[in-house]
């Protein structure tokens, strides 16, 4: 009987918060403050959360590029048809591994530090203060960081697949000799703008979306002890990680299953 | 002060991620504002066109010169309609030239190649191919050879 009530209680626990998590997303995304007080706040967290982050993603971008370059050489290679590469390095970042990648780096990143930043805001009893100042804490300090996050993510990963295309060439035609006009050539033949570039936007502003509801939720929802930061950094990074990995199958499904 | 500064920051950071989407646009995607007034339309009729899609490439001597518009079935003849996008400049394509499927490479993607004619006049807008040969058939090949037709 108590396994079944234990059952019970995780499933209640869930569906409420869930539905914590749903009435957050609501608060802050109606509570519209005044754009003059609204978009100092906004800069500061994009460059906070946006700009601080473009180091790894074009470190990364560069050398996911180069391996890329240096594997698509080295399999079609085989086949004689390394004029292909361009196609191939472009159509994977562009489609998948610029929003995917950019994404997880992210949350690893970003989502954690906002999630650690919240809670130590809740646990120090900052966010009660503000409410007992009539400032409203969902205004002040989550709505500015959940769009900061939201804006952030489609740039990076545009700035991801750039240099990591830069990179593929780097390795493809300066070091291992494709021809450069085919190495665009059969690029812009091959990729699409309707449906690969901007499919590839889509997805990551749906990343951007869920990743920073998240992590501000889930700092915003932390048990305000500093165990209970830890546990809900971890959580940030995982459950963003997961929802990243899983909407990116049901989207591509969506997008590119059809054919 | 501080503040001004990391406005302009995040102002280049923004910037940069336009500039990103416009190269993505352009360079890799190959999307230019190129309108249709610089083209011209000719048709091709083939009995199997193999792997030829729209976007595919149209080439005259080994150089791109268009691209494939749309492949649809002509309900009288059962044969594949062809509808060609032809840049503008290149607009003395011999009237008795044919429309050939090829391959690129081994395994490459097929391509339209036009094998050029020596007639005086010239193709346009709107014509037909006089002649075109189909794509390669592997499997219809090794057929006709083993039964020996």
């Amino acid at each position: 009987m108590d396994r079944i009530a234990s059952l019970g209680r995780v499933g209640l626990d869930v569906v409420a918060t869930v539905g914590r998590a749903g009435r957050f997303l609501a608060g802050v995304l109606t509570g519209v403050s005044r754009p003059s007080v609204g978009f100092p706040l906004l800069v500061r967290q994009l460059y906070s959360v946006g700009v601080l982050s473009l180091a790894i993603v074009v470190v990364s971008g560069l050398f996911i590029g180069m391996v890329l370059g240096l594997q698509g050489y080295t399999i079609l290679s085989d086949y004689g048809s390394e004029a292909a590469i361009g196609q191939m390095i472009a159509l994977t970042l562009v489609r998948e591994l610029g929003p995917v990648v950019t994404a997880l780096l992210f949350a690893g990143r970003a989502g954690s530090a906002l999630t650690a930043e919240i809670g130590l805001m809740k646990a120090t009893e900052q966010l009660s203060s503000m409410e007992m100042m009539g400032v409203d804490p969902l205004r002040r300090v989550i709505a500015p960081r959940l769009w900061a996050g939201f804006i952030a993510m489609p740039i990076l990963a545009a700035i991801f697949s750039v240099v990591g295309i830069w990179g593929g060439m780097l390795v493809g035609v300066e070091w291992l000799g494709v021809f450069e006009g085919s190495f665009w050539g059969n690029m812009q033949s091959s990729v699409s703008f309707t449906q690969d570039v901007l499919n590839g936007v889509i997805k990551t502003v749906v990343f951007g979306f869920v990743f920073s509801w998240i992590a501000v939720f889930q700092g915003y929802d932390c048990v305000p002890t500093s165990a209970g930061i830890s546990s809900a950094t971890t959580k940030t990074v995982v459950y963003s990680s997961l929802a990243v990995l899983g909407l990116d199958f049901v989207l591509t499904a969506v997008m590119f299953g059809d054919f | 002060m501080a503040q001004r500064t990391t406005e302009i920051v995040t102002g280049l950071f923004i910037i940069a991620g336009l500039a990103a989407l416009m190269f993505l646009a352009l360079q890799v995607s190959g999307l230019s504002p190129k309108s249709d007034a610089d083209t011209y339309t000719l048709y091709a009729n083939f009995n199997d066109v193999g792997g030829i899609t729209p976007r595919g490439k149209v080439a005259m001597a080994g150089v791109t010169v268009g691209s494939v518009k749309s492949v649809t079935l002509d309900r009288d003849t059962f044969q594949a309609r062809v509808e060609l996008t032809i840049d503008a400049n290149v607009d003395n394509i011999p009237a008795d030239s044919s429309a050939v499927i090829r391959t690129s490479g081994l395994l490459g993607e097929q391509y339209i190649d036009i094998s050029i004619g020596g007639d005086m006049d010239s193709l346009n807008a709107g014509d037909t191919f006089y002649s075109t040969q189909s794509a390669m058939n592997l499997e219809r090949l090794i057929t006709n050879f083993a039964s020996g037709k």
